[in-house]
């Protein structure tokens, strides 16, 4: 093709920014029925935009220290309830003099997890082990304190955003080793094996995560020896690994599906054995795959576990819950300030959680079109 | 040569296989023993004997008859009717939903897939269970009492005692304008499924669709002049201090509707939208240059190929609704596990046998439902050659 000279003329009209006119013809009004819809969208954003503003932001209340500030009519979302409540919805009834262990723990596990997540940040493995072994094991003993110098914080005591995570935290902890065992255990050429990973996956995928603390909590307890009945937190914490270990596997499994079976071949033939082969060769690369679909898998768990405050566990929605029916701060518009303000708390959580999974789908296929 | 002894992979897979099994049996039988001990130790019966006891509670939405003298087994019926047939309608609420949100993500209008994906992101990341409160204990239940009641439509009452809907109401003649329909509509399908084969085999085509619908809409139309008017709606009207009329949905059963369909929508927003950006942009044109219409390329290229995709990841949220109708117990709504692995598990205290039944309930409906799946998705698997 004869090459032609194109400097001084106009870049091509695809190139061009377009002008804010052109650009809403183009994509706002370009025939009837793209400007009927616009102009129907307009309208229903007008029903339903300024009454949202003026409940949380114009008409609500946002100083006062009781409830007689949010009573009265035309007044809005009663910021000070949430205000008042704030230390109930972090640490539930955690004693008031120990709060600096929890917060020693919120500290150590952001520090710990930031660097997690920047793909480029050094000493990953160390970093991984520390976040997923050596910290759950610091934040055990700080939080329970069941040792000498430390006063035992029984967990009936724990709380609010407190609860939420620890409950999230061990999900993820227990769920990762577990998952690619029974994944492992899956995908196994042992028929008994295999056959005990299906069967253990499927019942915990078939049967509602309710149902699971249901038995965590009220059938558990006939299984175990006389005088050995671990706490209720226990008891869940139990219910919600062995149950999201079950959708882990299934995702790492989707992994090992798709790592081309020359390289087990190619691994196999330079001598390594099977967890050789395993950890060295094949699950590196089939858990990068897979990365997206695990923090999926957390998201999920960490919404399901508002699920804990049906069998009795104050989690942050439980501890709203309970301030809720607080009678000196009961005020009409109470619970849907409740409910806006734990939707916020849990949407960042998880909107945070997603937008890193697109992040790093993204850099994945990067990675592989290179 | 074979190798020897530990050397031989035959003889380490039988040693692994054989300890597993020793040891998943052993734990078995470690929790089995301390049950028994347990039950004996605590006086609880065991056996599924009570379920011919006597209930003695009410429900407060019951689809068959039922009373606090039926047995503990009509309360595990109704609890399984409650959960199915809120179940049965968040699924086909949310399917709908969520192909409309899927479809508009993927607008040309900008505001319109913005709009969308704005939906799918705030809802897709809060709590089912926050979304259950929030329309259960912030919407429906401050609504006023019934005198003051809300009219978002005519004829549709909402009041802190539930959605009341026009109530349908049978005349005689109603069982021949229904198998009228039913006729009109095995007649429409017959036809379809005629004209298919014969174009098949003959290549002669036949406005099939265009007759059916006539059919479908112009029999029902004259058997309902015959029979004169054979139903009409009861509307509910609200009177100085209550409602008369209508039919009443509690607020429990629309806050879970409500809640489930739009959660799960957001999920099967996602799950459409990728399975029609999948249909490569090559079949679109390929299909333009064999010169068919807009309609029938979406009929025949896009919607098949997509369909493939979409069917197995949807299966899994119809699934995921499912078990999540369980969710019902936090909102007091008397699904399966509220009133069965609830009420009916505190009466008697026999817990294995009451969530073992629970879970074997979801565990059949799951095994049901991707069964059902597998053959629709085989039936429509891309064929190769």
């Amino acid at each position: 093709m004869a090459m032609e000279d194109v400097t001084g003329r106009p870049p091509p009209k695809s190139q061009m920014r377009a002008s804010p006119v052109v650009w809403a013809r183009r994509n706002l009004f370009s025939s009837v029925g793209n400007t009927v819809l616009t102009l129907a969208c307009l309208y229903l954003l007008w029903l339903a935009v300024p009454p949202v503003l003026d409940f949380t932001i114009f008409s609500a209340v946002w100083s006062g220290t009781t409830r007689d500030a949010c009573l009265g009519p035309d007044k809005g979302a009663c910021w000070p309830f949430i205000r008042a409540n704030i230390g109930q919805f972090v640490y539930g009834r955690y004693p008031a003099d120990e709060i600096w262990r929890v917060n020693v723990v919120f500290g150590l596990g952001a520090v710990a997890l930031v660097p997690a997540l920047i793909p480029s940040a050094p000493a990953k493995r160390f970093n991984l082990i520390f976040l997923l072994v050596i910290y759950p094991l610091i934040a055990l003993v700080l939080l329970a304190g069941d040792r000498p110098g430390l006063r035992p914080v029984p967990t009936s005591e724990w709380g609010g955003l407190l609860v939420t995570l620890v409950v999230a935290l061990t999900g993820i902890v227990v769920s990762l080793p577990l998952g690619i065992v029974l994944a492992l255990g899956r995908r196994s050429s042992m028929p008994a094996i295999r056959m005990l990973s299906v069967i253990f996956i499927e019942f915990w995928r078939g049967v509602p995560l309710i149902t699971v603390l249901f038995m965590a909590s009220v059938m558990l307890p006939l299984f175990l020896p006389e005088g050995m009945s671990p706490d209720n937190l226990l008891r869940c914490l139990v219910g919600v690994a062995l149950f999201s270990s079950a959708y882990m596997a299934e995702v790492v499994r989707g992994g090992l599906q798709a790592i081309p079976a020359g390289q087990y071949e190619a691994a196999r033939a330079l001598g390594l054995s099977y967890w050789r082969t395993m950890g060295l060769v094949v699950l590196p690369q089939a858990l990068r795959h897979v990365i997206p679909g695990i923090v999926n898998t957390f998201i999920g768990l960490f919404k399901d576990t508002t699920l804990v405050l049906i069998v009795g566990i104050f989690d942050l929605l439980g501890q709203v819950r309970a301030q809720l029916s607080d009678p000196s701060w009961t005020v009409p518009q109470g619970a849907l300030t409740a409910y806006i303000f734990a939707a916020l708390v849990y949407w960042v959580f998880c909107f945070g959680m997603s937008q890193y999974s697109n992040f790093m789908e993204r850099r994945l296929n990067t990675a592989r079109e290179r | 040569m074979t190798p020897i002894g530990w050397n031989n992979p035959r003889v380490r897979s039988f040693v692994y296989q054989a300890s597993v099994l020793a040891a998943v049996i052993a734990i078995v039988w470690f929790f089995a023993a301390t049950a028994q001990e347990n039950l004996q130790r605590l006086n609880i019966s065991s056996g599924f004997g009570f379920l011919d006891n006597t209930a003695g509670f009410g429900i407060i939405q019951t689809l068959i008859p039922y009373s606090e003298q039926a047995s503990y087994g009509r309360a595990f019926l109704v609890g399984l009717l409650n959960t199915l047939v809120v179940a049965v309608i968040g699924i086909v609420f949310a399917t709908l939903f969520g192909f409309l949100i899927g479809v508009l993500r993927l607008s040309n209008n900008w505001l319109i897939a913005k709009l969308a994906a704005a939906y799918v992101e705030v809802m897709r990341n809060i709590p089912l269970l926050l979304h259950l409160f929030f329309w259960y204990f912030a919407v429906l239940r401050p609504l006023p009492g019934p005198s003051e009641s809300l009219e978002p439509l005519p004829g549709v009452l909402l009041n802190n005692r539930g959605l009341i809907l026009p109530a349908p109401v049978f005349d005689a003649g109603a069982v021949a304008f229904f198998t009228a329909v039913a006729a009109a509509v095995a007649a429409g399908i017959f036809l379809v499924v005629w004209a298919r084969r014969r174009q098949r085999a003959t290549g002669k085509r036949f406005p099939a669709w265009r007759c059916a619908a006539a059919l479908v809409v112009l029999l029902p139309a004259l058997t309902w002049f015959i029979a004169g008017a054979p139903f009409h709606l009861d509307f509910a009207v609200a009177t100085a201090f209550d409602y008369s009329g209508g039919m009443r949905l509690l607020p429990e059963f629309v806050a879970l509707v409500l809640g489930l369909t739009l959660y799960t929508a957001a999920f099967i927003g996602e799950i459409v939208r990728a399975g029609i950006q999948s249909v490569g942009k090559g079949q679109r044109e390929a299909a333009a240059s064999l010169g068919l219409r807009e309609g029938t390329t979406l009929r025949l290229v896009i919607i098949p190929q997509a369909l493939r995709l979409i069917i197995p990841p949807l299966t899994s949220q119809i699934l995921n609704l499912t078990k999540n109708s369980s969710l019902a117990v936090a909102i007091a709504y008397p699904d399966l596990v509220a009133v069965f692995s609830g009420t009916v598990l505190n009466q008697t205290g026999q817990a294995i046998e009451v969530i073992a039944i629970t879970m074997a309930v979801y565990l059949t409906l799951s095994l049901i439902t991707s069964l059902a799946m597998n053959w629709y998705n085989a039936r429509i698997a891309l064929k190769e050659r």
